[in-house]
């Protein structure tokens, strides 16, 4: 049985070769779009929101809403969302004056007024990002973006290390102290699959919020993107989020 | 094939053992990672369904206008039309589940009126804003408003 160098390497190439496609086939076969809730397909939607800042009043009604859907720890410093209040002098555009006092839970109490400044609300959230570093960093895969654009968290599988918690560049990732796992915005997952809007988009009176669904062709996004000059957070940070920002400063970070 | 098992017994001994390793490294991993773990990405592909399960606490406002149709006709036309029932009435989808079982509380209406109308340096200029108590003293809002329809007529 004498092989030669020249056929050994052309039967084990031939063999990796196979091998390695069959198992891309079978990993393709095997993944389909399983139907999660009735008539809800997951490559059908790719969610986002519009937030525009200049209807939002820091009512906090989108904080206490989203407290009580997503069942999230009342002390403060456990927010899946929360409003910032910012106060922005001519004279020294790049740093800010910033508050948010519980998140703005308890509505935010009236600022002495300041001649020369602009004053204005940012509410925030997570950004659902469509190449999110938080996901990268997750070292058992227990965070991820879903096919529709929405990055969720697997309780069940979080090791609460705290990577992600450090790697958001916007901040919006805690630890559930009941669980020592993560938590963060879901975008309402369980409301938006069943057709509902997020709980903070619901509660909103003003209309500052608006959930969007980018692959809809009859959402108002697409009006919204067109007719504003949105931005998004942090854009440098190529994170590909998906909150349209409205009339957001420069200052914002 | 003799002669080869004879002068090659290292490599048998070394396949055999590479074998082994593999088969461990199989049930090692078959037992670890859990099901439909990869089907959707790097993540157990049953978590979304998972996300998708937890129970509304938000009704929405579908259900409220079936059965309070007359409040949903009477804020046409009013400049809180577009706001939500929830918005200022809470969380109700128990109470929209079996109205028996959760009853929805009036809500103070001079604190939840300020919480969106006191004046703030922060707050869109167009936004009506008053100074409570400058503009109504000590007397509630609804004195003067009806919150589903809070022009003065």
């Amino acid at each position: 049985m004498e092989t030669t160098r020249r056929e050994f390497l052309r039967n084990t190439g031939t063999l990796l070769l196979l091998t390695s496609s069959a198992a891309l086939a079978w990993e393709a076969v095997a993944a389909g779009t399983p139907e999660l809730v009735p008539n809800y397909r997951l490559d059908q939607h790719w969610w986002g929101m519009a937030i525009d800042i200049e209807k939002c009043i820091g009512c906090g009604n989108c904080v206490r809403a989203c407290k009580t859907e997503n069942n999230v720890p009342l002390e403060p410093l456990y927010f899946r969302t929360w409003v910032e209040r910012y106060r922005v002098l001519a004279a020294d555009l790049e740093h800010p004056e910033v508050d948010s006092p519980n998140g703005g839970f308890d509505g935010f109490p009236p600022h002495p007024a300041s001649p020369g400044s602009k004053n204005f609300f940012v509410p925030k959230l997570c950004n659902h990002c469509a190449h999110s570093p938080c996901v990268q960093v997750c070292p058992v895969g227990a965070t991820f973006e879903s096919p529709d654009g929405v990055v969720l968290v697997d309780k069940t599988y979080c090791l609460g290390c705290r990577y992600c918690v450090q790697a958001c560049p916007y901040g919006c990732r805690f630890i559930d102290p009941r669980t020592e796992t993560v938590d963060k915005c879901s975008l309402c997952y369980h409301r938006i699959t069943k057709g509902l809007a997020t709980a903070c988009c619901e509660t909103c009176p003003t209309g500052a919020r608006k959930l969007a669904d980018l692959k809809e062709p009859k959402d108002p996004i697409h009006e919204f993107l067109r007719t504003h000059k949105v931005q998004v957070l942090k854009p440098q940070m190529a994170t590909g989020s998906k909150m349209y920002y409205n009339g957001l400063d420069g200052s914002v970070r | 094939m003799r002669q080869f098992l004879k002068d090659g017994e290292h490599l048998v001994r070394m396949a055999l053992l590479f074998g082994l390793g593999l088969l461990f490294f199989v049930a090692l991993r078959a037992f670890f990672v859990p099901k439909g773990f990869g089907e959707l990405g790097h993540f157990r592909a049953a978590a979304i369904a998972d996300n998708a399960a937890r129970p509304l606490m938000y009704a929405g406002r579908e259900p409220c206008e079936v059965c309070h149709a007359d409040v949903a006709e009477s804020r046409q036309g009013s400049r809180h039309a577009a706001i939500a029932c929830e918005a200022c009435h809470g969380a109700l989808a128990q109470h929209a589940d079996d109205p028996a079982r959760l009853k929805p509380t009036r809500p103070d209406a001079r604190k939840l009126c300020v919480q969106c109308h006191r004046s703030e340096a922060a707050k869109p200029e167009k936004f009506p804003q008053v100074i409570p108590d400058q503009h109504a003293g000590t007397e509630p809002c609804t004195a003067c408003h009806h919150p589903h329809h809070p022009e003065i007529k």
